[in-house]
């Protein structure tokens, strides 16, 4: 079974603060982390390889400096890494990053499943898995918290809802999409690391998976940020402090006044 | 297409470098560009990375930067696209309240367009839930009924959406940002080939262009952004549980039920085999008027019995930090925060809970954040409206019973 995971390089919001004065984000010093709901993908991908034999190959659209997600990948097992890295694949949305990926995919060819994190954490879309799914022509199960069947013919999936769960099944090839529950991701072996330093990381360019040039980067993306702007702050709050019949009391009374309960 | 430093104005004061949400300008000396300039000794550089924002633009006192976007011609067709959709996502065939919310916003949309608003429901024997679209908003409902309908999958949905949006071209759709929508609008977004805008926390109309504003949050909320789409339609949104309030159900609105069929067989590769409810909760977290969660602080599973017993006294639904989920004292599902789920309640407890920034991207939007937590100092108090410093065992069973009283 030859799988691909798609993965992100994403900024590690717990390290990212807001400078008080401009109400920017202060990104200097901030590492650069595989998106978190990605390490699951990978995990999956490579439990899945584990039992059916295969392949798992990581690809990542980004800068240069994504090669580090992707050393990161391989050193947890990925079999091979492709980078999609180009100038004119900059300012891509959801759309067009999706375009890209699927170009990305259908460049390795001959791919049974795809794997990808629910959403990341820098954007928070979740649009661009079932957007590839969609662009490769292919069924998908988002949110999925666990697979209980998988061969080359189908898979099913428990697909993670508001209120519980659906399972599903569906042909094979095809994508999905998966949430935390799905499994605890290992760590990187020695043997991983010292092979993945050694790995050479493949890199194609916008041409080299025959892109269509309006379909990508800022071109291809029909959605545009008019404005960015500080979210308005919240108020300071009021706090109790001393005995919980007091406290809470006097909370109690404010929620009342406040018309809040 | 791009962005354009004009050196002969950029002093290189650096203030685009502070108002750049992405990091990507850095001041370098303008001998190593080689830009000489009489006065100044710096310029500013853009890296790669930059998403043509234009933040930076605003932030220029000299007016040195420029961003420009090729101009597509609007395609002449972008005229025939009129009226606003809403998706009434069903679940065992109930319209879903986040639905009714967005026909509360679909009709002040309306009303600055002067368009027709649509609720378009899909599902088998669905017709009942017409009128209740109407009764929230709706001018028309467009009702599609088929067995392979019944329940959402993927390809059916896809298929008979962009088919509709093929036959009457809505100007705008709207779809809840739930498991649902968000797969469904995305797939029917690129297949289309238009623009999807996911979670957005506002909706308003250019009065000029007439174009869709969508204002969502970005960077786990630490920035908001305002995006649209120009030159492609329809204009689609994604929109979250609670962002928008339901009109009152006005029982003597009329509007048209228009039944269509959908040309040929709807086939899907997928398809469902069994629906498991979630029994350990009561309420749905992402529709739950107020949520009581509990973390760390609670120091061992048998101790959730005390957030459920409080949960039950307000009809709260029961959340959790990632250390009480990672530690095994209550199931993912109730996870909230970056990991988990986004909610955005009208009351949000946080019991025990430091209020890590993960734990604070998943819940900040809520309307009032009250906080118990015996460390003054925690996190979780830089951003709770009302907050009790104190131990929750204390605390705890003393709301209960102030509140049963």
């Amino acid at each position: 079974m030859k799988i691909v995971v798609c993965i992100k390089q994403v900024p590690d919001t717990t390290e990212v603060k807001i400078n008080p004065e401009t109400n920017t984000l202060v990104r200097e010093g901030v590492e650069s982390i595989i998106n978190p709901f990605d390490m699951y993908a990978i995990e999956e991908g490579l439990r899945i390889k584990e039992r059916l034999n295969g392949e798992v190959v990581a690809l990542c659209m980004g800068p240069p400096q994504a090669e580090a997600a992707l050393k990161e990948a391989l050193s947890l097992g990925c079999d091979g890494a492709v980078l999609l890295t180009d100038r004119s694949f900059a300012g891509a949305d959801t759309l067009a990053t999706a375009y890209t990926l699927s170009r990305g995919i259908k460049s390795i060819k001959d791919v049974d499943l795809i794997i990808c994190g629910k959403q990341a954490i820098d954007g928070d879309t979740a649009q661009v898995g079932p957007g590839i799914a969609e662009m490769l022509d292919l069924p998908c199960i988002t949110y999925v918290g666990k697979v209980e069947e998988i061969d080359d013919k189908h898979i099913k999936a428990y697909r993670m809802m508001e209120g519980g769960y659906n399972v599903i099944e569906a042909s094979v090839p095809c994508l999905i999409t998966v949430v935390k529950e799905i499994n605890e991701p290992r760590l990187p072996s020695l043997r991983g690391k010292m092979n993945a330093m050694k790995a050479q990381i493949t890199k194609w360019s916008a041409a080299d998976i025959a892109c269509e040039v309006d379909r990508i980067g800022q071109m291809g993306s029909p959605t545009w940020v008019r404005k960015i702007f500080a979210p308005p702050k919240r108020e300071k709050g009021m706090i109790f402090k001393g005995e919980p019949p007091d406290t809470v009391g006097g909370l109690l009374s404010a929620l009342k006044d406040k018309g809040v309960l | 297409m791009g962005i354009i430093i004009d050196q002969n104005k950029c002093s290189g004061c650096g203030l685009c470098v502070k108002s750049c949400p992405f990091d990507v300008i850095q001041i370098k000396s303008r001998k190593d560009e080689n830009k000489l300039h009489p006065r100044y000794k710096n310029i500013a550089v853009i890296l790669e990375g930059c998403t043509l924002c234009g933040a930076c633009v605003e932030a220029c006192p000299v007016d040195a930067i420029t961003v420009t976007r090729e101009k597509k011609e609007p395609a002449a067709t972008i005229k025939d696209y009129k009226g606003i959709w809403v998706f009434a996502e069903q679940q065992d065939s109930v319209v879903q309240e986040v639905a009714l919310e967005l026909l509360g916003k679909a009709r002040d949309l309306a009303g600055k367009l002067s368009a027709e608003v649509t609720a378009v429901l899909l599902g088998d024997k669905v017709a009942k839930e017409a009128d209740r679209l109407i009764h929230h908003g709706a001018d028309r409902v467009i009702l599609v009924e088929d067995p392979v309908l019944k329940d959402f999958l993927d390809e059916p949905y896809a298929d008979v959406l962009c088919h509709l949006v093929g036959e009457y071209k809505p100007e705008i759709i709207l779809m809840g940002a739930t498991t649902i929508g968000r797969a469904f609008a995305s797939r029917v977004a690129a297949r289309i080939h238009t623009g999807l805008t996911a979670d957005c926390t506002d909706l308003d109309i250019d009065p000029q262009s007439k174009i869709l504003l969508q204002t969502r949050p970005a960077f786990g909320g630490n920035i908001m952004a305002t995006i649209h789409t120009e030159h492609h339609r329809p204009q689609m949104s994604t929109v979250r549980h609670k962002v928008f309030k339901p009109l009152e159900e006005d029982k003597s609105r009329k509007g048209d039920v228009v039944k269509v069929a959908y040309p040929g067989k709807i086939v899907s590769r997928s398809r469902i085999i069994d629906i498991i409810k979630d029994k350990t909760q009561q309420v749905n977290l992402t529709d739950a008027d107020i949520i009581v969660s509990g973390g760390r602080g609670l120091g061992k599973p048998e101790n959730f019995e005390l957030i459920r017993e409080f949960a039950e006294v307000l009809g709260a639904a029961v959340g959790a930090s990632r250390a009480a989920v990672d530690a095994n004292w209550i199931s993912y599902s109730h996870q909230v925060g970056q990991t988990g789920r986004t909610v955005a309640p009208k009351i949000y407890f946080a019991i025990g809970i430091s209020g890590a920034i993960q734990h604070q991207v998943g819940m900040r939007s809520s309307d009032v954040i009250i906080a118990v937590n015996k460390d003054p100092h925690a996190p979780i108090f830089d951003i709770a409206n009302y907050g009790i410093v104190g131990d929750l065992f204390q605390v705890v069973p003393e709301l209960i019973k102030q509140l049963k009283k």
